[in-house]
């Protein structure tokens, strides 16, 4: 306490200092004078009762410096006057101070971007309470190469007694909904829910409440909870919406709660973090199968909280056990063959682990900016310790403290890469709604980006590591000098200290490796681009469009004017003629939004099940079904291989019938002939009451292979059926032709809503927009990385020619008396090439090396290009060589042009 | 002549202020004339020293002080114990008591009372 008062007391001194020093004296005075009129009292001469005063009093000098003490802090009155000398440096050299300041702010300002997307995607990637308690439930089956076969109600009941879970829901995957009785029917994505769904996460309503956990409605609950979104932008923010009922897809729902603003749904797209609608749901009645350990809920993700404590991996060990007396209990449901397996996956991972490792690499590369242009500014240091060498020589010899000194050459360097923080966050802060923009939307929490205190103090951190890091070095090596050489030499074209210029040398060659790393992984991210752009997708998204409608899927399928296959397929047939009469149309085909290629994100998969092959239900594989109109291969350009495609003639009643493509024969039907065998696609979502006897589709014909799920994928498996046999409810159209994209959304609208006004039409794009939106990601690390290696190219460019600038400025005389004596100028050119090719050569190396190991670290994220591809390295190696050469040739043309005369005179 | 001893750290400032707590406010002077006349000249005190302590006391609050006029009419700083100085006297002076008795008992105790 008393400690911290007089801290406080003192730093208020240091303002009010001379004034104390004043009283002292003052009170130093009337001392003297008192003793004095004490000691004449008592009989001494006037001088001599002066002189005993004095000597009494003792000298006062050090007694003035122990109250100076005593009142200030010299720590701080140091700092303080380290840091005005610091600030008259920068001033005296202004174009040194400005380039590092510069080169600092460009690293900094960098890194922190950068870090700033980090902070909000992979650092708080879950905005709910206790975050890691959260895992995602995976079941699969890799005894047969099945993965995300879902859940059972069963199962959710035996994991929800496990005692290993506070709670554990089912969230089916989004899907989208029509809500009417708005002025324009809106579609949404919504999803349905266990009850408990919101007591996982820990969120609670903002108005009214969310479901009530303990409902065991086995169907639909008819409640359904509002993002706040929707409630704003759809309902007008009415306050009392809790109790209305909305209609959706024409059922009525009562509206229980709306969630606060912020919140999110979790998952990895955007789609499903813009889910604006849960519907509460017990899975376990109609619409629903009933409960049996056979019937998984496929692709629905189940989430749970792990009871407080637990860690991810001994809960695994927990279930584990579970599982395996769950498989012996009931065997007939898990033969041993399939493996049955539950996994549990921390959900943070799988919000964000898709982007993880770009972001990684991202960050990396920022980070090799940033050590580049630190290298840089220490380098400029060090350059600059030759010129001051005499200063900082004096100074020693007047007897300055050595940790005074580094004291003070590292507060200059701390001064110069605080400033360039600040600089780099501010400029930062100014263009952040450009740099917003360059980041792909697709980027799971995109909109969370800003700014922070986190991010901020990321910076000072920064800048704060790197000054003292970078500037401790040149400031020990300066400290250093050599008093008498330097004092004897300096101002007299001295060679510089050795340490100093192998130090110089470290420098730069560190500086030529990092580059050439980071231009590396750069150049085989632009291959992979590349490679990407050009690949084969097996579809051909020219002069291509499509237009998204939904039709209503209400619970009760009597209300469905779209029930049955024929009655859609009545719809389709209408809107497919109508729209093949818009301007420019050549050709139109529909589909569902599985058919829309690389457009949809989680598609639904079904299980497959092939007649004569016995498997049970729930270990079939699962393959994605797209359902297709007849037109839409030859539409897409995917070529017929084998047998026939869709015609008018496979609708509803006749054999149900599916095309698949290669890839599936390949993996399904290996070394036989796949048209003509039948397959059971075990149906379905909504539930629709099957028939009693099993309904096998045929397999007509066989398409060519197309990257439609990802361009980076081969083939997955398809099998597509016939738009006319299958109901579907997320339908695309697509257009091909002249089309003009400004026009068509609109006159398809028009069309689709004077045959039913209620259907929504939506989401109009060109496959081309499509295509490249599936490539934002890619594209948009791909930028950032080669943005950060051409920075870094040039910045270890600027570094090379400031090194060899100096030391050539170094050597002047040195190269003075060379010609003096009769040296060829040519020679000269060579000596400093020479030099600069040394460190080109060393650092080229050391670059090598690194850029192998980096570039083996993100093989993964390669595509069509080997991560040891020779032309790239060749390439990027004569490159930094030239870059590296080019910066050596104009210092060595200075030393060429040296004239002795001028040279040896002037010094 | 026995030699003049050094006032060790810490005791000087306890003089200080049972000084002060003696005769009331005092210049730096005054209170270095009566450290020196209670000491009976044993104390050789720097006279000097007294005021960097005395500012020391000062921020640490346990005295506070005024410009005044001295009995010879000179402007001087008069210096008074503060309240939390008086409780900083009190517990000082306790420990010190307490240190010199226990001194004092190790100094007369004898083999045998210990046997």
């Amino acid at each position: 306490m008393k400690l911290l008062r007089r801290l406080f007391v003192r730093m208020a001194r240091l303002v009010t200092r001379s004034r104390d020093d004043r009283r002292l004296l003052e009170e130093i005075e009337e001392h003297l004078a008192s003793q004095t009129e004490e000691n004449v009292r008592a009989g001494m001469a006037v001088e001599e009762a002066r002189r005993q005063a004095a000597l009494k009093f003792g000298p006062v000098g050090p007694i003035r410096e122990r109250l100076h003490e005593e009142q200030t802090l010299p720590v701080v009155e140091n700092l303080i006057l380290d840091l005005r000398f610091a600030v008259r440096m920068l001033l005296k050299y202004p174009g040194f101070s400005f380039v590092s300041i510069a080169t600092i702010a460009l690293g900094v300002g960098a890194t922190t971007a950068i870090y700033s997307v980090i902070d909000a995607t992979l650092l708080h990637p879950l905005p709910y309470p206790n975050p890691s308690e959260l895992v995602r439930v995976q079941d699969d089956l890799p005894g047969v190469g099945a993965e995300r076969v879902g859940i059972s109600i069963p199962e959710l009941r035996d994991l929800a007694n496990s005692g290993i879970f506070q709670s554990i829901a089912i969230a089916g995957q989004g899907a989208n909904v029509n809500l009417t009785g708005t002025a324009q029917p809106l579609r949404l994505s919504f999803k349905q829910v266990t009850p408990n769904y919101f007591a996982v996460l820990g969120v609670d309503a903002q108005l009214g409440r969310t479901f009530n956990p303990h409902d065991s409605t086995p169907g639909y609950n008819l409640e359904v909870v509002l993002s706040d979104g929707l409630w704003r932008r759809g309902l007008g923010a009415d306050p009392q919406i809790v109790g209305r009922t909305v209609l959706l897809d024409n059922d009525q729902y009562q509206v229980v709660g709306v969630m606060p603003r912020g919140f999110r749904d979790q998952g990895a797209t955007s789609e499903e973090q813009n889910v604006e609608l849960w519907l509460g749901a017990g899975f376990a009645g109609m619409p629903f199968p009933a409960p049996s350990r056979s019937s998984r809920h496929a692709s629905r993700a189940v989430l749970g909280r792990l009871k407080p404590g637990l860690s991810v991996a001994s809960a695994q060990d927990r279930l584990n056990t579970l599982v395996a007396s769950l498989s012996k209990q009931f065997a007939a449901d898990y033969p041993p063959q399939t493996r049955w397996a539950v996994r549990l996956i921390p959900l943070s991972e799988t919000v964000v682990g898709s982007v993880r490792n770009t972001l990684f690499l991202i960050f990396a590369a920022v980070g090799m900016v940033l050590l580049i242009s630190c290298v840089n500014v220490a380098n400029l240091l060090l350059a600059r310790a030759s010129l001051r060498g005499r200063e900082i020589a004096v100074r020693q010899a007047l007897g300055v403290q050595r940790a005074r000194l580094i004291g003070q050459l590292l507060t200059e360097a701390l001064l110069l890469f605080l400033l360039g923080g600040i600089t780099g966050v501010a400029v930062l802060f100014c263009t952040h709604r450009f740099l917003l923009s360059l980041v792909p939307a697709s980027l799971p929490h995109e909109n969370d980006i800003a700014i922070g205190w986190g991010v901020l103090a990321f910076a000072l951190a920064v800048s704060a590591g790197a000054g003292i890091l970078f500037g401790l070095a040149p400031a020990w090596l300066m400290s250093r000098t050599d008093l008498t050489a330097t004092l004897r030499q300096e101002g007299r074209g001295s060679i510089g200290s050795l340490g100093r210029s192998r130090m110089r040398h470290f420098l730069a060659v560190s500086e030529l490796a990092l580059s050439l790393v980071l231009m590396v992984v750069a150049c085989l991210m632009l291959r992979s681009f590349w490679d990407m752009l050009k690949v084969q997708a097996g579809f051909d998204p020219e002069r291509v469009m499509a237009v998204q409608i939904s039709l209503p899927g209400p619970n009760d399928p009597r209300t469905d004017p779209y029930q049955t296959a024929r009655q859609e397929s009545v719809l389709l047939r209408e809107i497919l003629r109508r729209s093949r009469s818009l301007p420019g149309v050549e050709e139109v085909a529909m589909g569902d939004e599985a058919a829309l290629p690389l457009g949809h994100t989680l598609p639904i998969r079904l299980p497959l099940i092939r007649e004569g092959i016995e498997t049970l239900d729930n270990e079939a594989p699962v393959v994605d079904s797209p359902i297709v109109s007849p037109g839409y291969f030859h539409l897409m350009g995917m070529p017929l291989e084998r047998g026939r495609m869709f015609t008018d003639g496979d609708v509803e009643g006749t054999p149900e019938v599916a095309v698949i493509n290669q890839s599936a024969a390949r993996t399904y039907w290996p070394n036989q002939d796949p048209v003509g065998k039948r397959v059971r696609l075990h149906l379905d979502t909504r539930g629709l009451a099957g028939p009693a006897q099993p309904v096998w589709t045929t397999i007509i014909g066989v398409i060519a292979d197309a990257r439609t799920e990802s361009l980076s994928e081969r083939a997955i498996p398809q099998v597509y059926r016939s738009s006319y046999q299958r109901v579907s409810k997320d339908l695309v159209l697509f257009l091909s032709g002249n089309l003009d994209p400004a026009n068509i959304p609109v006159q398809v609208r028009q069309q689709v809503q004077s045959i039913d006004a209620s259907l929504p039409v939506f989401r109009a794009q060109t496959l081309k927009e499509v295509l490249s939106a599936s490539l934002s990601f890619r594209r948009f690390s791909m930028e950032m990385v080669t943005l950060f290696a051409i920075t870094a190219l040039l910045l270890a460019g600027l570094g090379i020619y400031g090194t060899i600038s100096y030391l050539v400025n170094e050597q002047r005389r040195e190269m003075a008396i060379r010609l003096a004596l009769g040296a060829q100028r040519a020679n000269i050119l060579n000596l400093v090439l020479q030099r600069g090719l040394r460190l080109a050569a060393t650092g080229v190396c050391c670059g090598v090396i690194g850029a192998l190991i980096a570039s083996h670290l993100m093989a993964g994220l390669l595509f069509g290009v080997s991560p040891r591809d020779p032309g790239t390295f060749a390439s990027v190696t004569v490159l930094l060589t030239g870059v590296a050469l080019a910066a050596t040739y104009i210092p060595a043309l200075r030393a060429m042009r040296v004239d002795p005369i001028t040279t040896l005179h002037s010094e | 002549m026995p030699d003049k001893s050094d006032v060790p750290q810490g005791t000087l400032a306890l003089m200080v202020l049972k000084t002060l707590d003696l005769l009331g406010p005092l210049h730096g002077y005054g209170i270095a004339r009566r450290i020196e006349q209670i000491s009976g000249d044993l104390l050789a005190v720097n006279q000097g020293t007294l005021y960097p302590l005395l500012l020391k006391l000062e921020n640490e609050g346990a005295i506070a002080s005024d410009w005044g006029t001295s009995e010879n009419n000179r402007r001087a700083r008069f210096y008074r114990l503060t309240n939390a100085g008086k409780r900083q006297l009190r517990t000082e002076t306790g420990d010190w008591e307490r240190t010199a008795a226990i001194v004092a008992r190790f100094f007369s105790a004898k083999a045998e009372d210990l046997a």
